[in-house]
């Protein structure tokens, strides 16, 4: 299975498991690849580009990296006369693509694709990427407009679940703005955040929707009413299909950007801490990934393979993933550094030292 | 017609060779550029029509005031440089 790895400067392509693995080819070198993503149904690799000075691009190739195409990107409509709309700092929002933060090949029609961009806005394509529609019903919604930037100046939607039991069903986390659910392809919204709470608002605000800051969202291919979250303000857990959420507590941090769960056990996921919002670094300079087994009772923190000092590696919300067999992870870090294991993390093996900043990776 | 060149670093992504273009403000210069070679378009403006953040557009040596609607005047004489604005580095 192939791993892509999307860096500040190139998109990298990885063959071969655990100790074995090695990068097979370098792609857009040079270049600022936000993300990467694929569509297993028709073999697609998509790829992110943010070239900063000339926008962000998105392309897509049908050979596995061999060529690439470059398709449309997302485009907002002109904002209606009068409309309000200003950003934190009190600065009219403009309506245009400044990322592309999320892309998820949507379940129920051939073709037809998910993006979630900054600032903020949901889009859906029928034609594999050539042409984007707004989803004017999220990106209308009367709380959208007090949806922030987190960690950007712009509010981003970085996490799209479709749920395995009903393709119109998605589910759209919201770095500051919450997260949402569709049942109809989008036509309708509803939050769902009850159980998370914010340290960053007034009290009486501490459990309103948009203000929630999950970092990243996953829901459990095999029992889809669990969901994990890690929100800015620790770990969460639903298994009521959202109708709740629990905080789970781990060590040394709960803190941290990404999750995963595994595919076919509900209560296993992973998570990689950080020392806390304020010092976005592993604790004593030493990466740990952290594991549990029993739903977010208890955490095993795996060591096996990965620096012990002096290492300041934040892994980025994307930059953690996990292949179909359960067993293989991989995850990189803002160092460049790029670790996988083939059995869960008991293991972790050193792929790259010198990386460019990594952003996200994803099993093709 | 205005003379229109690109900064040299855009090649690598898209064509982009000094052409001429006939039209009296930054906006119809642009358009007319982009008309016949509508990827370019994106790589300079928004989907507001508006000059992206980083880039800049000098017309006779001058860096143009207007970023959101390109209304500075055109000449049939002018050049026109559509550059990476060097904002820090």
């Amino acid at each position: 299975m192939t791993l892509l790895v999307a860096t500040r400067k190139g998109l990298f392509s990885v063959e071969g498991s655990g100790a074995a693995a090695r990068i097979d080819r370098a792609m857009f070198l040079g270049d600022n690849v936000a993300l990467a993503s694929c569509d297993r149904r028709d073999g697609a690799w998509y790829a992110v580009l943010d070239h900063g000075h000339f926008g962000v691009k998105l392309h897509r190739s049908h050979d596995r990296g061999a060529t690439w195409s470059e398709i449309g990107v997302p485009a907002y409509p002109p904002k209606p006369e009068g409309f309000v709309d200003k950003d934190m700092w009190g600065k009219d929002r403009e309506w245009a693509t400044k990322n592309i933060w999320s892309l998820e090949p949507a379940l129920d029609k051939a073709g037809a694709l998910w993006a979630g961009t900054l600032p903020g806005g949901l889009f859906r394509s029928e034609d594999r990427g050539a042409t984007w529609t707004l989803v004017e019903a999220l990106w209308n919604h009367p709380t959208r407009v007090k949806w922030n930037g987190g960690g950007a100046d712009h509010a981003a939607i970085h996490s799209i679940c479709v749920d395995p039991r009903d393709p119109k069903c998605v589910v759209v986390a919201v770095s500051s703005g919450g997260v949402w659910r569709t049942r109809d392809l989008g036509a309708s919204w509803t939050p769902h955040t009850k159980g998370m709470k914010a340290g960053y608002v007034p009290p009486e605000q501490a459990e309103d929707p948009e203000n929630q800051d999950p970092h990243h969202v996953v829901q459990s291919p095999s029992r889809p009413d669990v969901f994990w979250c890690q929100h800015h303000m620790g770990i969460w857990r639903s298994t009521n299909d959202l109708a709740s959420w629990d905080q789970l507590h781990a060590q040394p941090s709960s803190f941290g950007f990404v999750v995963a769960v595994h595919p076919r056990e509900p209560d296993t996921a992973w998570f990689i801490p950080a020392h806390s919002d304020q010092k976005r670094a592993p604790i004593e300079g030493e990466v740990v990934v952290n594991r549990t087994r029993d739903g977010g009772k208890t955490f095993q923190t795996l060591r096996e393979g990965l620096p012990r000092q002096y290492a300041y590696d934040l892994v980025l919300r994307h930059a953690l993933a996990i292949a179909d067999d359960g067993n293989q992870l991989a995850f990189g870090s803002t160092s460049g550094n790029l670790w996988v294991t083939a059995d869960q993390g008991d293991h972790w093996h050193v792929i790259a030292h010198h990386l460019p900043p990594i952003y996200a990776t994803r099993y093709a | 017609m205005a003379k229109v060149a690109f900064t040299k670093n855009l090649e690598r992504h898209v064509a982009c060779p000094t052409v001429d273009a006939a039209g009296a403000s930054v906006r119809e210069v642009l358009d007319r550029v982009f008309a016949d070679n509508p990827r370019l378009r994106g790589y300079v403006v928004d989907e507001r029509g508006a000059l992206r953040k980083h880039m800049v557009v000098f017309v006779d040596g001058e860096p143009i005031a207007d970023r959101e609607r390109l209304s500075d005047a055109v000449a049939p004489a002018s050049e026109v440089y559509v550059m990476q604005a060097l904002s820090g580095g």
